[in-house]
């Protein structure tokens, strides 16, 4: 059965306005909070309900919470981390566009619980029509009363300010997003000290990822315990799946967590299957950092049971045979596709949006490009893909942020699955079927090279 | 060439420093660094589209900086242009999931009808080509951005004529 949470409204026209979001029962989670919750209970619901951040990295959202020092009397912010930019995930702009004040109210009720006065929404940049979508709803919402001084006669402040990035991947890891809230280079901090503690301005600081702090509302409306009934084991309630790649039906999905990808992919549902005469030939199933998986294991664990969309069964088989549910941004490739150009695209990208901060990302993902370039130009050799894997290796677990390990895991699964593919391109580059197919492209086409 | 100077001073209008000051005035007391990247918009889109050497000192002045820290952000993220640029930027995103969808098409598809490279305006000044990393359009491409709007399902030559067409016409209304 279809169980929609977050996106339960996204279909009636115009929830985007304040009136109508309202008449639809918007913002009775912050009623319900401010009149008969005390901030603590509010985040005892969210550990109960099991939530789990949904950027990517999947940790508990109220042990998050719990670790925010509220002790030391300093000011305490809440950000929201929309500076959606992971390859293939478009999950957190849909949601914007579609239910902006389902954001508000989750940042609402979420800095309530966090006794924060002050909350950011840090904004991709290049999502200007985005930006105006909710500098309006937060306009509509502090005229309604849900912002500003003594909200409800509560005696809770909240202001909410909207802050434009200006295209860096690197700024959605939370501390780089901090760098560049304060205006500066998004160059990712050492940790610890994590952001709980020194974060924006270096105060205790949460950062939440745009669906995370929209799955708040319900959660404060029906309980934690109602929550954690949805879904799977440890990976409770619904999440937002982007699709795309080579299917019939690409957009933001909400799944309930535990639906199997089989049925992801080929229900009508869903994606509807392949979009033409190729079968499936793998999937990314998290974004572009989390570990292709060849056809076989996307559907099935290594153990045979079939592959689910939760954190866990994701996860089965560590990177030897799984991968991850990161952030939902969920990749097709068919048959005509090519592993080893898609590896050097995701190479590319990696080497472009490292900020240069580590030895090993800065020149690493770098040395990753060339040699994929080379390889998928025709030139390699056996033993660059030998170097390819070494190279890989030493940027894993060697940087401050994760940007590194994103940029290592999309090459070494693609190495692990497909090493023939790899090995093809050394001996008979021209065989590629989308060379072939995309010939006629890349007849006059110089790919550069940084 | 890391950036270009003007030679003349550039400063906000009455009304736009009046906007400036509101940016600033959103973050906390002490912190209007804060208000860089959002001023940083701000001069791109009323200086011609890029940031020249007076306009990121002007900023500089207005917010309290030493020149040099607005240049390291100028130069770190990149939607800032630091040349000049056409009236229209095209940014073609061309990673992964856009590739698979024919952003590579759609990028010689531009260059053969406006005439130029990568990185180059066309020399009636409207145009100027990027190819950019994922805007997170993954499931709409092949697309570009132009100004505030994404372009998306850009997959055949019909529809870039079309938009190439409607974009000259707003550039003569």
């Amino acid at each position: 059965m279809r169980r929609l949470l977050l996106l339960e409204k996204a279909h009636i026209e115009e929830i985007d306005r304040y009136d109508i979001y309202r008449r639809e029962g918007g913002y009775t989670s912050v009623e319900k909070a401010l009149k008969s919750m005390s901030p603590q209970e509010v985040v005892e619901e969210v550990k109960k309900s099991g939530l789990r951040g949904r950027g990517g990295a999947g940790f508990p959202t109220g042990l998050k919470w719990s670790f925010l020092d509220k002790k030391s009397g300093r000011p305490r912010y809440l950000v929201c981390n929309a500076d959606e930019s992971e390859p293939g995930t478009f999950k957190d702009r849909y949601l914007m566009e579609k239910l902006p004040h389902l954001l508000i109210e989750g940042l609402i009720v979420s800095s309530y619980a966090l006794e924060a006065n002050r909350a950011f929404i840090y904004v991709r940049g290049e999502f200007k029509w985005i930006i105006k979508i909710l500098e309006r709803a937060i306009e509509e919402a502090r005229t309604a009363g849900w912002l500003g001084k003594n909200i409800l006669g509560s005696g809770f402040d909240l202001d909410i300010v909207v802050h434009p990035g200006a295209g860096a991947y690197i700024c959605g890891e939370e501390t780089a997003l901090l760098e560049s809230l304060e205006g500066k280079r998004g160059l990712p901090r050492v940790k610890p000290p994590f952001p709980a503690v020194v974060g924006l301005y270096g105060m205790p600081t949460v950062v939440n990822n745009v669906e995370t702090l929209a799955a708040v509302p319900w959660i404060v409306l029906n309980g934690g315990d109602a929550y954690a009934s949805i879904g799977i084991g440890k990976s409770t309630g619904t999440k937002l799946i982007s699709a795309c790649g080579n299917i019939k039906k690409p957009g933001v999905y909400e799944v309930e967590l535990g639906l199997s990808v089989e049925e992801f992919l080929y229900s009508d549902e869903w994606c509807g299957g392949m979009e033409g005469e190729y079968g499936l030939k793998a999937i990314v199933p998290g974004g572009s950092s989390v570990p292709i998986l060849p056809a076989h294991l996307a559907l099935k664990t290594a153990s045979g049971q079939p592959r689910l969309l939760s954190y866990e069964s994701m996860a089965d088989g560590g990177f030897e045979t799984g991968s991850m549910l990161g952030s939902g941004g969920f990749i097709v490739y068919d048959e005509a596709q090519c592993i080893v150009r898609n590896t050097y695209n995701f190479a590319r990208f990696y080497h472009h949006e490292s900020c240069g901060q580590c030895s090993p990302c800065r020149e690493g993902t770098g040395w990753l490009e060339r040699l994929l370039h080379k390889i998928e130009e025709g030139h390699g050799t056996l033993h660059d893909i030998d170097l390819l894997w070494d190279v890989q290796k030493k940027i894993e677990g060697n940087t401050i942020c994760p940007l590194g390990d994103a940029a290592a895991w999309p090459v070494a699964s693609a190495l692990r699955h497909f090493r023939q593919e790899f090995e093809a391109h050394v001996h008979q580059p021209q065989q590629c079927l989308f060379r072939r197919r995309a010939s006629f492209v890349f007849a006059n086409a110089s790919v550069e090279i940084a | 060439m890391l950036a270009v100077r003007r030679g003349k001073k550039v400063e906000f209008s009455p009304e736009v420093l009046e906007q400036a000051q509101q940016i600033i005035r959103r973050y906390p007391e002490g912190q209007q660094k804060s208000a860089l990247i959002p001023l940083l918009h701000l001069a791109q889109e009323q200086f011609g589209g890029y940031l020249s050497v007076e306009a990121m000192d002007y900023i500089a002045e207005l917010l309290h900086l030493k020149p040099i820290e607005v240049y390291e952000v100028a130069t770190f993220y990149s939607m800032f242009h630091l040349k000049p640029v056409g009236r229209y930027v095209l940014e073609v995103c061309h990673t992964g999931p856009c590739e698979i969808k024919g952003a590579e098409w759609l990028i010689q598809t531009l260059k053969k009808k406006l005439g130029i490279q990568e990185g180059e305006t066309t020399a009636d000044g409207l145009f100027t080509l990027r190819r950019v990393e994922c805007l997170a359009a993954c499931g709409y491409a092949p697309m570009l951005q132009c100004g505030e709007r994404y372009y998306e399902f850009l997959d055949t030559e019909e529809k870039v004529d079309a938009l190439l067409e409607q974009l000259r016409q707003n550039a003569i209304t």
